[in-house]
């Protein structure tokens, strides 16, 4: 008699405990379909020079980090000394791909701030953004050397995050 | 109102109404059978940016993009499935405002149910037990004394 009358305390000790797990979970990760599928294809003409290429081709053969960023996604800003310094320490492959936004205005972003990327791929359109499923700008991919897409950041890359998943896993790509 | 102001007042509203139904009207069909599949297409895709609206109903410039795409893949012959199928490969399941059922949608499709089911063995069981409950009988002595009570009662109700 006594235990059943604890029924609907424990119920709702349940609910706590789902409820406040779901607190936890941020609503705008969404899980991406392309983690270990292979980076979709694009060929676009680069942001600096326009008759240079990017390509999904430029991924294979060395473990890559590719960077979705645009000069008008004021949390790329915050990303972006990271990535510079990301790149300079850890002698690291970073492409970007400079989503929906002007030549001029990408141009002058990378005098201002730094430019960590081999090449920037200018997707204008945002065409090649929606094969890759970009949806919240800056997002960051890690693609291994056989170009299969290993790994999704949505949202600006911290030092915690470089330290605790993106340099580890290219670390243990790299020997694969 | 003099016949002048009368046609400016009716050339206004022709005029804006106009502009207004341009507005609508960006998406161009020559079958409305494709239109119609255009419209309900869009309102059942969700925008991942500004996650509680259709892409139909949403301004960010994703959701803009996603219209265009939809509409150029209407335009090119595919069918919703291949449109869906598009959509669901590069966004997950999460774009379909109506997911399909598989592992990690069962229990969103079958919890309600099962929860419902719970509570229905929960009340047939507490029913059964009332009904089966016998009711005890009281000896004279207890039952002079709930007169007693009863009638205090209501003496003192009557005061």
């Amino acid at each position: 008699m006594k235990l059943r009358a604890l029924l609907p305390l424990l119920a709702f000790l349940i609910l706590v405990v789902l409820l406040g797990y779901g607190l936890t979970r941020n609503p705008k990760d969404i899980p991406s379909p392309l983690i270990n599928k292979a980076a979709p294809a694009f060929d676009l003409p680069a942001v600096l020079n326009p008759d240079d290429k990017v390509s999904d081709k430029n991924f294979l053969g060395k473990v890559t980090v590719f960077n979705v960023w645009a000069s008008w996604c004021s949390a790329c800003r915050d990303e972006h000394p990271i990535l510079v310094k990301f790149a300079k320490e850890h002698k690291t492959t970073i492409y970007g791909l400079n989503y929906k936004d002007q030549r001029a205005d990408a141009i002058r972003w990378l005098g201002i701030f730094g430019n960590p990327y081999i090449a920037s791929a200018y997707d204008v359109t945002g065409n090649t953004g929606i094969d890759w499923g970009v949806y919240g700008v800056p997002e960051t991919f890690i693609i291994d050397k056989k170009g299969i897409i290993r790994y999704k950041q949505i949202g600006p890359v911290t030092d915690k995050i470089i330290a605790d998943k993106i340099l580890p896993l290219i670390r243990k790509l790299e020997k694969e | 109102m003099n016949p002048i102001k009368q046609i400016s007042f009716t050339l206004i509203l022709v005029l804006t109404s106009l502009s207004i139904s341009a507005a609508i009207n960006v998406y161009q069909f020559d079958d409305p059978v494709k239109k119609e599949r255009f419209y309900n297409l869009i309102d059942e895709l969700r925008c991942t940016v500004c996650q509680n609206q259709t892409i139909a109903a949403s301004n960010a410039g994703l959701a803009k993009d996603l219209r265009n795409k939809t509409y150029k893949m209407i335009q090119a012959g595919k069918t919703d499935d291949e449109i869906k199928t598009f959509m669901v490969e590069r966004f997950t399941d999460f774009v379909l405002y109506n997911p399909p059922v598989n592992n990690s949608t069962l229990l969103l499709w079958i919890g309600p149910a099962v929860l419902m089911l719970i509570a229905f063995i929960f009340l047939i069981s507490n029913i059964r037990k009332r009904v089966s409950t016998p009711v005890t009988e009281i000896d004279a002595q207890e039952h002079e004394r709930v007169q007693t009570l009863l009638k205090q009662k209501k003496d003192g109700n009557n005061d």
